[in-house]
Formats: C-alpha cells, structure tokens, sequence
C-alpha cells in the first residue's frame, strides 16, 4: 500500500497537469504487478472494492477512543476519512516505517473475499496494519471518494507517456481489460502483443474537430461539406452488443449508471456518437434544454427518479461507427448518416432523434446561421466533409467546429487571490464586477471569475496593481481598489451566461477569461448588471 | 504555599509576585525571565533579562544588542535567585538555547516548560525531565491528530521529489530560527553536500549556529538579483514561507513549494497554503509526546498555555489529572 499511499499523497497537491504525469509515469514504472495494476483502476474509477460505511469506520475509531477527544480531531481536521487515519488507536505512534505493510493488490483481494459479518473485524486488523498515509488512501478506497483531481484519462495519458504507445490504442482497449490489466502493462511495456479483446461493448475514440481559423474556409469547396448544428451538451458514444449497453464521455469514462433512462431505452446494437443533452428530443416537441439544466445530472454515480423526471436526458445522434457487428468507419460521412438515421428512426421518440443537417450553398450564408442560431442551446455548427471516413483524434481537414462569437463585457476587478505551481507568486485568480443600482447608490457587484486568458507579460501587470493597490486582505484573497474613478478594467470574454441562484448577482457565466486589459477605460465606463440581464432575456425569448 | 501564589497569568503574562518577575512576557516588563528566541516569547524592551547565553545572543541577532536594560546569563542547572525565588534552567530540546525554566520557593516547584520537544534534534540539547508540583506544558500540537514521523524519513521524500523533478528548483519553508537549521542538519546527514541556497532572513541565525558547533555546510545566499532562473534548476533553496509567496520566488526554475512543519500533519493545511510537498518536521512535541512527558513527570497538577488546550485538558481529566487552561494570549506558534 505504500507507494498508493504515497502517490495520493503527492497527487492530492500537486495542481500541474504535467506534474500528476511525472508522478503516475513514475508509480506505474517502479511499482509490481499487481498492485499497480489495482492503482491504476482505483485512479480511473475501475475498482471493484467492498465498500465499508462511515457510520462503522467510526464505531471503529470509538473502540479505543474518547468520543470528545474524537470530536476536538473530527473539527480541525474536518474530513472524516483523514481524521481517522490520524486518530487511529487513539493516537499513538504510528508503527515504524518500515514495518511490513499489506500491498494493495492483498487489501483489494482481501476485502472482496470477505462475508458480510467479517468485514468490522478485518477493517480493524488493516487499520492496525498500516501507516498513517495507508489508513487514509484504504479509507478513501473503502468509502468510495477519492477525488484527487486525477481523471480516467490522465490515468490512460500517463500510460501512453510511460510507454510511448498511442493514447488512442489504449483507450480503445480500455473498457475490454480488468484490474489488475497485467495484459496491458505486459503489452506497453514491449514484454507481449497487444491483449486481445473479449468485451463487445467497448469504447472507441472519438473523433474531433478544429476550430476554423482565418482563412480556412475560403480554400474548401462548400459543396464537398455538410453542415450540423452543434449542441451545448456533452459528447457522448453509445455502445451496444448483445445486450450490453455502455455510454462513454468522450474522454472514454464509462458514466452508464448515470443515465439509467437513455442507456435502458437503447434498442439496437452497434456504436453511435451523439450529444448529451436534457429536455424534449425534435421528435416529442419539447424544447432542448440549456447547458445549466444538463449539469444537474453530471459528475454523479447514480440517480433518483425525480431527478429523471425533473431533468430528463436523451441523445441527440451525430454519427455511427457500427452496425450491429459491422465496422463502418472507412464509409463516408453521408453514407454513415443515412444508416444511422434509420437506426434512429426506431429507437424510442423520447430518448433519441437525429441531429439535423443545415442546408446553404455558400460559407457567407452559413455564417448568417452561425451568428444567429433558431436554437438557443446551439453554440454553433459543425462542418464535415461529406466523404469523411470516421477517424480518431483531432485531424485538420474532415471535420471543422465553428462556434458563435463570445460574449464580451468590460468589469472591474475587486478580488485577486495567488494562483498555484508556477504561479504561486503571482496573483491570477481575478473575481470581477458589475455596476447595479442598489439602495446604497451605485455598486459593484460580483459577477464572476476568470484565471486565464491573458499572456504572462499581462500577469506582471494584473500583479502588479495587485499588490500596488490592496485595500484588504482575507487569507489569500485581496481586494483591490475599485471606485467610478480608480480600478482595473478587464474586458471580459464568456460563452453563455444563465440565470443563477447561487450568485449574489443572480447570473452565472460560463467559461469566463480575460480577453483584454482595459486601461485605457475608468471603471465608471464598465458595463451595468442590466446589461448581463438582458443577455439572458434574449436567448430565453428565442425558446 | 499555593502554586497561584508562586505564579499566575496576567494580561502580560505569566508573573511570579514574590521574585516581582515575568516569564515569557508579551510586553515590555521589568524583569523578564526568557525560555527561548522565538519572536513572540522573547521581545524586546524589558528592563532586565535573565536567558540561556545562547538565547541572550539570538536575541541579540534578532533584536540589536540593545535589546533590554541589562542581561544575565543563566547556565544550564545552575541555582539563581531573583528576590528570594530560586530559578534554574534546563534544556528543552525545541531550539537552540531553548530551555524549560524550573520556579521554586517553599518546596513548591513549577516548571514552565517553554516550547519543547521529545524527539532527536542535533541541533540543540535534548529536553530533561525535572520533577515539579506543578507542569506547564504547551499543546500546539495537542491533538490526536499530531503524531510527528520520524524527521529522516520525511526529509526523504524531499529527494524522492528531486530525483522525479530534478529540473525544478525545491523551495522548502521553514522558520528562520531552529527549523531552517534543522531541516539544513538533517538534509546534511541525508549525505548531500551540494551548496543548499538559502534567503536572507536566514543569513545571520545560520552563521550563528556553525559558529556554536553546528556544521550546516556550503550556504550560499539565494538573494542575488537578476540571477537566471536556470542557475537554480534542482537546487534546494530554504527561506521563510512568507517568502514563497512574494515576488522574490519567481527568479527560480519551475518553483516547488515544500514546507517542513508539524502543521503539514492535515492535507487541507498544506494545500491552503499551496504546498506541493508537505514534510512533517516539528519542533513541538507531537500528542503522544505530550502524553508521555506528563506521565512521566507526574506532577500534581497540569497546567496549558499556548495551543489546543482543551483535548490535552480533556485528556488530564480522563487520567484523574488535575489539569486546567492558562489561556495565555500572544503566543502565535511561530516555531512551526
């Protein structure tokens, strides 16, 4: 358990995505079959592992502890799991550091054998076992919450950088292994062929598109591409074989036991890409619902009833990659699409509908539609060439996304707080605001937070009005002067904003960044709460 | 004689009327008898103190060498008396100088303890057990939660770190007084004896102790201006934590935050604080430490100053201790 241990540790705080990297590469590199193999499928949320409730973890701890002394701990510490691996047997010394530890694969394999009446006393006999860093990375296993900010596909990612194999390769191999994947290390590094795979139900890299860059379009023939609209929802794969149903993210995270009401109404087999989304499909018309909406249903493990009901969600259909058994990847895309359209033409009506082709005859009209959807959940429209085989990845030429404008607002800048890793000396997290009319005159309210979006030479600048202009501090946080006459403007960039119940200004804005500095403006110039209102007034007036 | 009557908390803290003196002040005072140089228990500005010659000395450092009316230095055991009150000091194993001071008249004896710690420092001399009516013990650590591992495997994962990042500078905070010290000992006797770069806060406290005996190797300042971030790349660079957060970290390489202290025990105290690398070093007896000592000692009665008084309390009573909280204020654990 000890290198798990210490590689939770590490990850836990280490904010650089090139930084988790080195220490995954490094994990997978130095440590034994199988426990890595268990590490790895507790990092991408692959591990199958008795789960042990709260409630006894600290019936556990009570055992040999005062309940006071337990609570004094419980508040400071504040996270349950950590508590008690620190408190552990009242807190004595932990046991010498190199005492003999049960390896994870033991623990795993341990726990999963165990009857129901055995599972107290064998939690306790491992808590005794292992060291403060092991109590807390099994406590973490065993209640099922580890949250160290590391994704299934970072996981695959530092796979593919230990290896020198290609991402894609492993990720479409991913969902036809099990832990401890002994195949799958034995093939990256170069000691086997590739696992063959055994589980139809498998996910397949998606294919991405690129941005249209200046100038891009005007080389392409219009008539060689169709045109979709893209959707503000999740990119989903469906997959399907004889019975098993799975649905991917497109990072290939299996989110099935999510969305019991999509994956249960599947009627066919094979492979379809589509998006995510929530509210009526075309074919029930009800009308799509917004972004906002979809995220009540996101990043959970399962589901009620009500949330269903309230927040229902369906697949709008973009492509197939199989037939029944049949592999048509290399077909075109239109050729695809016609296949694919019949496949949903019997599928459930409240479940799934197909994605609509927008007709134009020339790059001048599609924009017109692009800047001015009938929708507004659309965030733009996709070009695809209409002979495009479906290839994974993000090649330039097939496929192009071309997103309507963002939302630009200017705001003054009212709070900074320090970034993290490199950025840790400077101040880059800016909270920026609005002008409203409240009943003590004219103030600045929140409306927002943006990080990125500017150049390092522009964070030397951000810094240094920070810091030249502090009127407060709480912890990390600083306010920074912001009157009618003296403060930062910034212009602010965002790609939807929505109503919000969580914000004191009642608005919420998706995806903020700074766009420009502004010195050239006086706060007094910012924009007005009234203008982000009316934002959301237009898009909800178009539905 | 009542243990209040030999000595008691006030505003300025703990006062002995029959000696007419404070230990620890938190403001200027007459006569002030002083544990060791940490900021908040020794200040300047009394009228007279009596410490260790190598607390006098880091005060002096610290403070100028105008840094009270006059001076006395008190060697370890030796019998003083200040208006009738016998006074003798002894080594408390937190810093260098540090001492617990044993208080006695009328076969009453009160040890005020100071900051201390149990485990092994060479850097200073180890704590010493004095039987005493009455303990007065810290609890800055006094939770269950604190049991400090052992310093020389914590101080490995720093070059675990190096070996997995040897293109980032390591930048590991630690106090000016005893912990920077200590952390430069202990990476000394990992066997590294590359220069270790250290900021200027550190300069003079460093210089001191080498010259008491302390062998901390090839220092280097890390102050120099305009240096290239590229001449610091791997190296191991010690300052002040406060100073990682100020413009003065950035002339480094892809800049690691480490911090060596006891408060990096619980994970959410190290990333508020953006700690990438938390090392477990304390000067500060750990809970079972705490515990320990007081069995050991087995006064007649325990009294709390500074930290989480309440779950060391607590513990007393549960022992059928008589314990109680001195809720002295103006302590600010800058030790740690």
């Amino acid at each position: 358990m000890k290198p798990f241990a210490t590689l939770l540790d590490r990850l836990v705080l280490t904010p650089s995505r090139n930084g988790k990297l080195t220490l995954l590469v490094d994990y997978f590199r130095t440590t034994p079959d199988p426990d890595r193999g268990y590490g790895l499928a507790a990092l991408a949320g692959a591990l199958d592992l008795k789960s042990v409730k709260p409630a006894m973890l600290r019936e556990l701890v009570m055992e040999r502890m005062d309940e006071v002394l337990f609570r004094y701990s419980y508040d400071y510490v504040g996270d349950l799991a950590e508590t008690i691996s620190l408190v552990w047997d009242g807190g004595a010394k932990d046991v010498a550091d190199h005492a003999p530890q049960p390896r994870l694969s033991e623990i795993v394999k341990r726990m999963n054998s165990l009857g129901r009446t055995e599972v107290r006393g064998a939690v306790r006999e491992l808590l005794d076992q292992l060291d403060t860093s092991g109590r807390f990375a099994f406590l973490k296993l065993a209640t099922g919450s580890l949250r160290i900010g590391v994704s299934a596909r970072l996981a695959k990612q530092a796979l593919a950088d230990m290896s020198g194999k290609d991402i894609i390769e492993i990720e479409t191999l991913w969902h036809g292994l099990t832990p401890p994947y002994e195949s799958l290390f034995a093939w990256l590094e170069g000691r086997a062929d590739k696992p063959a795979l055994a589980t139809p139900a498998i996910f397949h890299s998606v294919m991405l598109a690129n941005p249209v860059d200046d100038g891009d379009l005007e080389k392409l023939d219009p008539a060689d591409y169709a045109a979709e609209w893209k959707w503000d929802g999740i990119r989903v794969q469906m997959s399907s074989h004889g019975g098993t149903k799975k649905l991917y993210s497109r990072s290939g995270d299996d989110i099935t036991g999510a969305f019991p009401d999509v994956v249960e109404a599947i009627n066919f087999d094979g492979v379809i890409d589509g998006e995510l989304l929530v509210g009526g499909t075309k074919r029930t018309n009800a009308p799509t619902r917004t972004f906002s909406d979809l995220q009540q249903r996101l990043n959970r493990k399962t589901v009620t009833g009500k949330m269903m009901d309230e927040y229902p969600a369906f697949v709008r259909a973009y492509d197939l990659l199989f037939q029944g058994e049949a592999d048509i990847r290399d077909q075109g895309f239109l050729a695809r699409r016609n296949r694919l359209a019949d496949v949903i033409d019997k599928a459930p009506h409240d479940r799934f509908d197909l994605s609509d082709l927008v007709p134009f005859t020339d790059w001048s009209e599609l924009n017109r539609l692009r800047v001015d959807p009938p929708d507004p959940v659309i965030e733009g429209v996709m070009i695809k060439r209409k002979d495009s085989p479906y290839q994974a990845g993000r090649l330039k030429g097939p496929w192009f996304k071309w997103k309507r404008d963002p939302y630009n607002i200017d705001a003054v800048m009212l709070y900074a707080q320090r970034g993290h890793g490199k950025r840790s000396s400077y101040y880059s997290d800016f909270t920026f605001g609005v002008w409203t009319t409240t009943d003590e005159g004219e103030q600045l309210v929140p409306v927002g937070k943006a990080y990125f979006g500017f150049t390092d030479a522009e964070l030397e600048v951000l810094d240094k009005f920070v810091r030249d202009n502090t009127i407060d501090r709480f912890g990390p946080v600083r306010a920074v002067k912001a009157t009618p006459d003296f403060g930062f403007v910034l212009e602010v960039a965002f790609e939807g904003i929505a109503r919000s119940t969580r914000h004191k200004s009642g608005v919420a804005m998706r995806f903020p960044r700074i766009a420009r500095l502004r010195q050239d403006k006086l706060p007094r110039d910012a924009d007005r709460l009234e203008t982000l209102v009316a934002m959301i007034e237009t898009r909800e007036a178009k539905t | 004689m009542k243990p209040e009557a030999l000595l008691h908390p006030t505003p300025a803290g703990l006062f002995c009327p029959i000696g007419n003196f404070h230990v620890d002040p938190v403001r200027p005072v007459e006569r002030a008898l002083i544990t060791h140089g940490h900021s908040d228990h020794a200040r300047s500005g009394h009228g007279h103190v009596l410490a260790t010659r190598q607390t006098l000395d880091i005060m002096a450092i610290r403070y100028g060498e105008d840094f009270a009316g006059s001076e006395q230095a008190a060697a370890w055991g030796e019998e003083i008396f200040v208006n009738g009150v016998k006074v003798m000091f002894r080594p408390a194993g937190h810093v260098l100088g540090s001492a617990q001071i044993l208080i006695e008249k009328d076969g009453m004896r009160i040890v005020v303890s100071g900051d201390y710690k149990r485990g092994i420092d060479p850097t200073c001399d180890p704590f010493e057990p004095i039987a005493c009516d009455v303990f007065i013990t810290e609890a800055t650590f006094g939770l269950p939660v604190f049991h400090h591992p052992d310093p020389k495997v914590e101080i490995e994962k720093l070059f675990t770190s190096l070996k997995q990042f040897p293109e980032r500078s390591h930048l590991v905070g630690a106090y000016a007084l005893g912990k920077a010290q200590r952390v430069i000992r202990l990476i000394r006797d990992n066997g590294y004896s590359d220069p270790i770069y250290i900021h200027g806060a550190l300069a003079r406290l460093c210089d001191y102790y080498q010259g008491q005996g302390i062998e901390l190797g090839d220092l280097r300042p890390a102050t120099i201006e305009k240096s290239k971030p590229t001449e610091f790349s791997g190296a191991i660079v010690i300052g002040p934590p406060s100073a990682f957060q100020d413009r003065w970290a950035r002339r480094f390489n892809e800049p690691l935050i480490s911090f060596a202290s006891g408060w990096m025990m619980v994970r959410q105290r190290a990333k508020q604080g953006g700690v990438e690398l938390p090392l477990v070093v304390s000067d500060h007896c750990d809970w079972p430490e705490l515990l320990s000592t007081i069995t050991e000692i087995a006064p007649q009665k325990v009294w709390v100053t500074h930290g989480r008084e309440e779950a060391l309390v607590r513990w007393c009573e549960l022992q059928g201790i008589p314990a109680r909280p001195l809720h002295l204020v103006g302590y600010e654990d800058e030790g740690d």
